[in-house]
């Protein structure tokens, strides 16, 4: 246990180092509004990256209507704002909390009948629910109908964005590792057998995917205070298919792929802006080599850890030519 | 008698676009049968199908027996070599690979037209006579008798081929399994192109009677009749090719009627409610059967 | 009924399913007493992993009663069979391939952990202390089973007489009282399947269980099991002490094919 303490306060050293690095260059000056936007960019797709993670790489089942949940928790989030006047932070949180809570109900409730289906039709059944959701809030009052939401308060910032990230990859690592994460894991691994050694399989398929749901609530919750606009066109399926894209590319039961993968396809574009309508060909090129080449993505089902690394560097120091002693 | 023959007019266009999803649905069901997977392009097939067609008449100002050729022999081939290219390489590998890769297909395919035509729907030429036929007070409009008509017998065309030919037989084999048709001789490999080829020539001739009923087409525009055919296959019983023509019609019937007497928006919401029924209730579809996994 | 002293732990009456038109099992009654080593045999096809099926709640059966420790499981999902005390291997080896050994006997004791989501999220004591107490339980299984080593291979990676043992292994983590082993034998030579049988022995003293194993190895059965009993098309046809079902004329010609 000791070990693990140690290597918890390695990871919070160097993400705390990232953060005021970051914090730091934006206070100079060199990192701009423009950068800025980009991070926060970062920031929300990591969110919704890692809790679809958790519902398509951990639990193994392909959910194409991410897309959906995230509006429930934009537009949930948003009208919260509109309604109630607590002070920036407070009120942030709050909303997003909201939209996370009410996108999780909805998880729930689609997941219940969508989840006893099979591969192929779950597949099919989540991406027909985030554009059944996406039709409804286009004719809704309370969403703004066909033109959507303005005017939403600019709560999101850097800082709000960055620590939020940090705390939805936490707690997702956390629940990982964790005998609840283990009946997750073993659903995807084989449904019957872990049904067979006493998982409750659908009581953890419903919550491992009403918990992405709510992740996703909470990075709409985000999104929307900073796009300060909201409309029913920025949660259509490709969206879906692009968050798929990131955890495809980074590893489907990888937290620190979805993570790389994250920051690689929101800076890409930017970099790449005049080739912005090559952007969608090629990543659809990129999908389909990925699955015959590499379907693993880039770490698989690993995670890279600072502390391991710094350990095993420390192991390859101490190896001496006739000792057959490594430090564990 | 006005609500007569308000009610036998939606039925006929229900049957007119019922046939055109049926024809697209067995597609889907075919493949779907060899190969176990929901094949997201083709919905895409049946776009190329459209502009493989227009490109024809109004660049090249074919005549219409040549375009149907042209077309089809497009749409086959392709249909062919995306089935060696994305799916032959993952018959092994978990179902969510493949199914990943089906959708980096379709993307491919929609964003590959996009590029090409830009968003900006065209109008597809007119093919048939406007002018309508009259059985008492319907009017039936020339595309729909045609569309009716080449569909059925298609149809028909396919059972028979399906049930009574040696390749069809052997089709039938390989959906049934794999490793046991392969020792009876049969050549899984070339068995498994010919149902790409003829589903995605029946996607093709969907795609052109599609457009002919709506006739604005834009790359993106396979992706809902592709949604709707699929739920039509899904409803008659996923596999089994009577079960695509009935969802088919199913399918065509209950939007006609939702059109008429409802919405035109609801129509699309009634697809996925169709779909979510038939997957809480029957999910192996009307003419299915429950097969357990065998542990 | 409870508390009968010498009431059997597994016991089914007119146990029975139908597929489709096809009666695949019918008429099955049995009973298993604590501790009882018993065999379940029959030509191929006769419904021996069926009944498996029947008995963890894999199929619901169409006729018929079981009653463990005098409760009618039927009905019952498998998960809550699991936690009453019934844990099986299977007949193609359904381990968790991309996960370690360790965690593959982790998860069976998921129904014996207690602490909460919250708990996991936040590491609270609860979360540190039962991870540790199955880390070391699992760890001792594994030792039994001489498989301590490999604690960290991943299973898909295991030689295929390793993959059994575990797979037993897991089902024992599970803390079963009556463990079905399906064709434990299947693929192993002379000298496996006789430490396989000084394993059963082993495992059945050692856990003080009841086992229930389906094999064709007639070697591995007639040399432990205390009693047999031989299906042919979903039927009973004999039950016995293995001196008993060597002798019986219906069992030769069931397998003879008479």
């Amino acid at each position: 246990m000791g070990n693990k303490w140690k290597s918890y306060i390695i990871n919070l050293s160097l993400i705390i180092s990232i953060y005021v690095i970051l914090i730091l260059l934006m206070q100079a000056g060199i990192v701009n509004s423009y950068y800025e936007g980009i991070l926060i960019g970062i920031c929300i797709n990591i969110v919704l990256a890692t809790s679809l993670n958790l519902a398509t790489g951990y639990l193994g089942q392909l959910a194409l209507g991410h897309a959906g949940f995230m509006a429930i928790g934009a537009y949930a989030a948003a009208i919260t704002t509109s309604m109630m006047n607590l002070p920036g932070l407070l009120q942030l949180v709050v909303s997003i909390l909201i939209g996370g809570i009410l996108a999780g109900i909805f998880g729930i409730l689609i997941g219940i009948p969508a989840l006893r289906l099979k591969g192929d039709y779950l597949a099919i059944i989540t991406l027909g629910f985030g554009e059944i959701i996406r039709v409804i809030i286009l004719n809704l009052n309370i969403t703004g109908g066909a033109r959507g939401l303005k005017g939403i308060l600019p709560l999101t910032t850097f800082s709000s964005a960055f620590w939020v990230a940090v705390l939805v990859v936490a707690i997702i690592y956390t629940l990982i590792n964790s005998r609840h994460g283990r009946a997750i894991i073993s659903i995807r691994e084989d449904e019957i057998a872990a049904e067979a050694m006493g998982v409750p399989t659908t009581f953890y398929k419903i919550l491992a995917f009403s918990i992405a749901a709510f992740f996703a609530g909470i990075g709409g919750g985000l999104f929307a205070h900073f796009n300060n606009v909201l409309g029913a066109e920025n949660f259509k399926f490709m969206y879906s298919i692009e968050i798929l894209i990131i955890v495809v590319l980074g590893g489907m039961g990888s937290l620190t792929g979805s993570i790389v993968a994250a920051i690689i396809l929101t800076v890409l574009p930017q970099l790449l802006l005049d080739f912005a309508d090559w952007r969608m060909l090629i990543y659809s090129v990129l999908l389909i080599i990925m699955m015959i080449f590499k379907p693993e993505g880039l770490l698989g089902k690993r995670e890279f850890s600072i502390s391991r690394f710094l350990q095993k560097r420390k192991n390859n120091l101490k190896v001496t030519p006739n000792s057959n002693e490594r430090s564990e | 008698m006005e609500f007569l023959t308000k009610f036998l007019q939606q039925l006929i266009n229900g049957i007119h676009i019922g046939s055109i999803y049926a024809l697209i649905a067995l597609g889907y069901t075919m493949v779907y049968g060899i190969v176990k997977l929901i094949n997201f392009a083709h919905g895409d097939i049946i776009m190329m199908g459209a502009f493989i067609a227009f490109v024809s008449i109004t660049g090249f100002g074919m005549p219409l027996w040549a375009v149907l050729i042209i077309s089809v022999l497009f749409c086959l081939v392709s249909g062919i070599l995306i089935e060696k290219i994305a799916y032959k390489p993952l018959r092994g590998a978990p179902r969510i690979s493949a199914l990943i890769t089906a959708i980096g297909v379709s993307l491919f395919l929609e964003n590959l037209f996009f590029k090409i035509f830009g968003a900006n729907p065209r109008p597809f030429p007119t093919l048939f006579n406007p002018e309508p036929i009259f059985i008492g007070s319907l009017r039936i409009s020339r595309i729909t008798a045609v569309t009716i008509v080449i569909s059925l017998v298609l149809m028909v065309v396919l059972d028979f081929f399906v049930r009574k030919t040696k390749t069809g037989k052997a089709m039938r084999a390989v959906s049934e399994d794999q490793g046991a048709a392969q020792l009876m001789g049969i050549n899984v490999n070339t068995t498994i192109s010919i149902t790409f080829a003829i589903g995605s020539a029946l996607g093709a001739i969907g795609g052109i009677l599609y457009s002919a009923a709506y006739p604005l087409i834009e790359p993106f525009m396979g992706m809902m009749p592709g949604l709707k055919a699929f739920v039509a296959a899904v409803l008659g019983g996923i596999g089994i090719i009577p079960g695509a023509m009935l969802g088919g019609f199913i399918m065509g019937i209950a939007e006609s009627f939702t059109k008429g007497y409802i919405s035109s928006q609801l129509a699309d919401a009634v697809v996925f409610g169709i779909l979510i029924i038939v997957l809480s209730i029957k999910p192996s579809g009307i003419f299915g059967k429950n097969i357990k996994e065998k542990v | 009924m409870k508390g009968v002293s010498n009431m059997a732990l597994l016991e089914t009456k007119d146990l029975g399913i139908t597929f489709g038109g096809l009666r695949a099992v019918g008429n099955f009654s049995i009973h298993i007493e604590d501790r009882q080593l018993m065999g379940l045999i029959g030509p191929n096809g006769a419904g021996k992993t069926t009944i498996f099926n029947l008995l963890t709640g894999v199929y619901h059966p169409t006729e018929g009663v079981i009653n463990l420790n005098g409760e009618n499981i039927v009905g019952k999902k498998t998960y809550e069979i699991v936690q009453r005390g019934i844990a099986r291997t299977f007949q193609n080896i359904r381990l968790f391939k991309d996960l370690s050994v360790m965690d593959n006997v982790k998860i069976a004791f998921h129904h014996k952990m207690k602490y909460s989501i919250a708990s996991g999220i936040l590491r609270m004591p609860s979360y540190w202390k039962e991870e540790k107490e199955v880390h070391e339980k699992a760890l001792e299984l594994l030792s039994l089973f001489d498989m301590e080593k490999s604690a960290n291979i991943t299973a898909k990676n295991l030689p295929y007489g390793q993959q059994r043992k575990l797979e037993i292994a897991r089902a024992l983590a599970a803390d079963p009282k009556l463990l079905l082993l399906d064709e434990p034998a299947a693929g192993m030579n002379p000298q496996e399947t006789k430490e396989l049988m000084e394993t059963i022995h082993f495992i059945r003293n050692k856990f003080n269980i009841a086992i229930l194993l389906i094999e064709h190895d007639m070697g591995l059965v007639m040399g432990i099991c205390e009693k047999i009993v031989v299906i042919d098309y979903g039927m009973i046809i004999a039950t016995g002490t293995p001196l008993e079902i060597q002798k019986n004329k219906k069992v030769i010609g069931a397998y003879l094919g008479e």
